[in-house]
């Protein structure tokens, strides 16, 4: 319908000034071009994809003034033309107070050249994100109630599983909202081995040196450990450190939840541990089990069951003793020696399981209550066994965690046999010697050579539980060593060669030394 | 004795500073005269007489469809109910500063819950006949001390569509009377200089229902969830929110930081939360909802819409809590957002944790102090004592009842 009255007013127009001339075969003429025209248009509009007799319209009706158009790149429509009403109006000054600045109508839609996103302004918006985050959280999350540091104390030496036992509390430690300080005491003396593993922690490090040697049995460790810890607890004197200690043993597990709870200590506090006390054997364990269910129908329920050390308490929350880890199941099948393949079993009282205000070892009494011994003049000499031994009344302890329903860390003893060895640092250098077939099919080229020389070393790496890797120009001090090597493969034709054939691969610092071995 | 008096009156005065001292960590007061103003009491300033209609202006409208409650436009419900019940409400007309007539002209819904407008000035004009023949104080004043709630899209000018709002104007018998409406839009038509601009209803148990912890870390960059273009009624683009919704589509669409989409999830409140920005962008009319729910969980409202005037813009500094952008810079939006500096936006985020502000938002059931009803009520406080021009010689008349559209004039 719209197009009928296009069709009139261009014929209107192009008629008037051709009236005057008006004459019939012009006239024709004239449909045959407006068909001809009529036909460009439609077929520049299929092709353009909007109403491109529209846009001419505009072009020759519209004046130059009207335009309220924003100049969009991808949207050439039109706006009605009732539009250029509103906008005649306003050009007169006081037309424009009573009148809205703001028109109504259709409006291009801005698109900028490039609308992606710019990197500059990525980073700048994660940065404010950041900081929002970090506004947040120190209002309303940890930091909002007065947060106490943490004063880890950790009593470590050099051995092979303590790369693993340390990165553990490391990895607890530094997730701990809070601030935390942690007291390194390290038996030896103070080592590069511990310094480098706690020097990633990014927390506030005491490493500490004690200048015991770890002995080799659990007993005797643990009568060392609680030395090194009165050491540490000496440095939280001297330094006058402000927060709650706990003791961190390097083999143990926390959980978030437990720096959280013990925020809440006033002076000295006890929570429940979980206690794992792990055999190698595992028909020991089962064993064991059993003889616990035998003993716990005999005897009355006094001794827990669960593996937990902790506070017990009565029906009001009040403390009224302790449970303690059942260590009778194990009687005589305990570990003695670190590297036992047997049951480790605990203290009487482990240290971990207890927490205490830092202000309890400082020197001046100022509102230190009066069950609390004077820290300073502790003698360790005397047998310290468990922190209750710092307290005159140790029915003063606060039981945490739900008065000790919730078992907030683990307590494990996992060590390596006592002579095992492992790389200084953990770093393999110079590279392994180690042939890797590189091509693994069902039918071998040629057949595996039988191992011969090869048993007496492979016997050796099955009864323990360690990896040595050694330069090969150490292999003269064979008493230090044992190696583990794969089986080369070889080509029948390259026996005295030692060229690497295209099934293997070969890693080693020289192959001359290949070759004076074979 | 005298001196243990001020010695604990001092102890007094050092630990309420103390105490408000270490309030301000958290919040910020809008201090200053504008700020002070939210929580001023109404009860006192000004007396307000209710009208007793007819229920086919309000309850029988109701009863039909009980879906007026719960829509954006249930404010002129709530406030009936709540002025019935208020302490400023007076039974004696004479001693009334300010009339209040119960008329719901919102309440006449299509079978998808919108509402429709064809009706209102009818309904208008025929409640005003009532209560100019029915009670003397009308005609005192020609209406200037009467005051109307219209929450509908464009105020008083009873049209959904803007265009033809502007031509219909403000119902001429309302000419004189202050309108409270959520349409706020400077230099237009249908905003008239004294009326008072309050937010659209948003319902406060079912935003209180999902709030999150406070501590949960604000990860979303800027949110936004609505239609970008309306194909059913502006199936060509550009009319529907003057190309202002589509341009942010179109340039932020790919954009990481903008989560922006026409979804309708059910995560939509918990999702504001996690937001640092919200935008708030006009559609049909300029104001939403959305400015409501940004106030409400704490996300710093992005509004897109030339010369929009805010809910109590005398009271509530709006610029100082939320980010204003023009139309023409929405291409640019993201280098807005991400130019403000850090400490600003935290301002912002205090200014908005103040319960006051939150508050002055809801109209909660039943009200409570600070809320929006008692804004409306500090509103129409601060508008008095009335002009002595306002009250006309016996027998003046300037308002014309029989101006505006031939369809109006027909009896409801």
């Amino acid at each position: 319908m719209k197009l009928s009255a296009l069709h009139q007013s261009y014929l209107n127009r192009r008629r008037s000034p051709l009236d005057s001339s008006v004459d019939a075969p012009s006239k024709s003429f004239l449909a045959v071009f407006w068909l001809v025209l009529h036909c460009l248009c439609c077929l520049i509009s299929l092709l353009l994809g909007f109403r491109f007799s529209r846009l001419v319209f505009f072009f020759l009706v519209s004046t130059p003034s009207s335009s309220n158009l924003y100049s969009p790149p991808f949207r050439p429509d039109l706006p009605p033309p009732r539009i250029d009403l509103t906008p005649s109006n306003a050009t007169t000054a006081e037309a424009k107070t009573s009148s809205s600045r703001v028109v109504v109508g259709r409006h291009g839609i801005l698109i900028r050249p490039w609308p992606h996103p710019d990197p500059v302004e990525v980073m700048k918006a994660h940065r404010i994100i950041e900081r929002v985050q970090r506004e947040q959280k120190a209002v309303f999350g940890a930091g909002a109630k007065g947060s106490r540091t943490v004063i880890a104390v950790t009593p470590t030496y050099v051995r092979t599983f303590q790369a693993l036992h340390l990165n553990g509390v490391m990895h607890s430690l530094m997730l701990v909202p809070y601030d935390v300080v942690w007291i390194v005491v390290e038996a030896g003396g103070v080592s590069n081995e511990t310094a480098s593993i706690v020097g990633k922690s990014g927390v506030r490090v005491i490493h500490v040196g004690f200048d015991q040697r770890m002995p080799n049995t659990w007993e005797d460790r643990g009568k060392v450990e609680v030395l090194m810890r009165l050491r540490a607890l000496r440095v939280v004197k001297e330094e006058k450190l402000d927060g709650v200690v706990m003791f961190a043993d390097d083999s143990n597990m926390h959980s978030m939840e437990f720096f959280d709870e013990i925020q809440n200590v006033k002076w000295f506090g006890a929570v429940s541990v979980g206690i794992l006390a792990h055999s190698g054997n595992a028909e020991e364990m089962v064993m064991s089990m059993d003889k616990r269910r035998e003993m716990e129908e005999e005897e009355s329920s006094s001794l827990s069951s669960l593996p937990v050390q902790g506070p017990a308490c009565n029906a009001t929350d009040k403390l009224i003793g302790w449970h303690v880890f059942n260590t009778l199941p194990y009687a005589g099948k305990s570990a003695v020696y670190i590297d036992d393949v047997a049951a480790v079993l605990p203290q009487k009282l482990e240290w971990c399981g207890f927490v205490l205000n830092s202000r309890i070892l400082w020197d001046e009494a100022e509102s230190k209550p009066e069950w609390v011994k004077e820290f300073g003049l502790l003698n360790e000499n005397e047998g310290v066994e468990s922190p209750l031994s710092l307290l005159n009344d140790p029915s003063m302890v606060e039981p945490l965690g739900s008065c000790g329903r919730q078992v907030l860390l683990w307590w494990l003893r996992v060590e390596a046999r006592a002579d095992s060895k492992f790389p200084p640092g953990w770093v393999i250098d110079p590279p392994l010697e180690i042939t890797v077939a590189a091509k693994r099919t069902p039918w071998p080229d040629v057949p595996p050579e039988p191992p011969t020389k090869k048993k007496d070393q492979m016997s050796l790496s099955q009864g323990n539980n360690n990896v040595v890797v050694i330069p090969k120009h150490q292999q003269q001090q064979q008493q230090r060593s044992s190696k583990v090597r794969k089986p080369k493969r070889r080509s029948k034709r390259n026996k005295h060669e030692a060229k690497p054939t295209d099934t293997a691969t070969q890693v080693s610092s020289s192959t001359k030394h290949h070759q004076e071995r074979n | 004795m005298s001196n243990r008096l001020s010695l604990s009156a001092i102890l007094l005065f050092l630990f309420f500073s103390a105490s408000s001292a270490q309030h301000n960590v958290r919040t910020e007061r809008i201090s200053g005269s504008a700020g002070d103003v939210l929580e001023d009491n109404p009860v006192g300033k000004l007396k307000v007489y209710v009208y007793e209609l007819p229920s086919k202006y309000n309850k029988k409208l109701l009863q039909k469809d009980p879906r007026c409650l719960t829509h954006m436009f249930a404010a002129e419900i709530f406030m009936h109910r709540f002025l019935l019940s208020s302490p400023v409400r007076t039974l004696n007309p004479d001693e009334a500063d300010w009339f209040y007539s119960p008329i719901y002209p919102t309440c006449d819904l299509t079978p998808t819950g919108l509402p429709l407008p064809f009706k209102s000035p009818r309904m208008m004009r025929s409640a005003i006949q009532l209560i100019s023949s029915n009670w003397p104080y009308w005609n005192k004043t020609e209406g200037a001390d009467h005051f109307f709630v219209v929450p509908h899209d464009f105020g008083a000018c009873f049209h959904y569509q803007e265009e033809k709002a502007i031509e219909r104007g403000i119902l001429p018998l309302l000419q004189r009377a202050t309108l409270v409406q959520t349409f706020g839009q400077r230099n237009h038509v249908c905003l008239d200089q004294g009326s008072i601009t309050i937010p659209p209803f948003a319902p406060p148990q079912k935003m209180h229902a999902h709030l999150i912890p406070p501590d949960v870390p604000r990860s979303i960059f800027v949110y936004f969830r609505g239609l970008f273009y309306d194909v059913n009624n502006d199936p060509e683009g550009g009319y529907y929110a003057r190309g202002a919704r589509a341009a942010v589509w179109e340039n932020f669409k790919n954009n990481p930081l903008f989560d922006i989409s026409t979804d309708h999830p059910t995560t939509y409140y918990e999702d504001m939360q996690r937001s640092i920005f919200c935008l708030c962008p006009l559609g049909w009319a300029p104001w939403s909802p959305r400015l409501v729910e940004a106030v409400v969980f704490g996300c710093i409202p992005v509004i897109i819409a030339d010369d929009i005037v805010l809910p109590f813009a005398d009271a509530i500094p709006w610029e100082e809590i939320g980010v204003f952008v023009a139309e023409k810079d929405v291409p640019e939006v993201d280098t807005i957002l991400t130019s403000i500096p850090t400490e600003v936006i935290l301002r912002k985020q205090r200014l908005l944790a103040n319960p006051s502000m939150k508050q002055a938002m809801l109209f909660p059931q039943p009200a409570q102090p600070g809320d929006a009803f008692h804004q409306i009520l500090n509103g129409l406080a601060r508008k008095l004592p009335h002009d002595a021009s306002v009250y006309l010689k016996a027998g003046e008349k300037v308002l014309n009842w029989t101006a505006g559209p031939v369809g109006d004039l027909k009896p409801w």
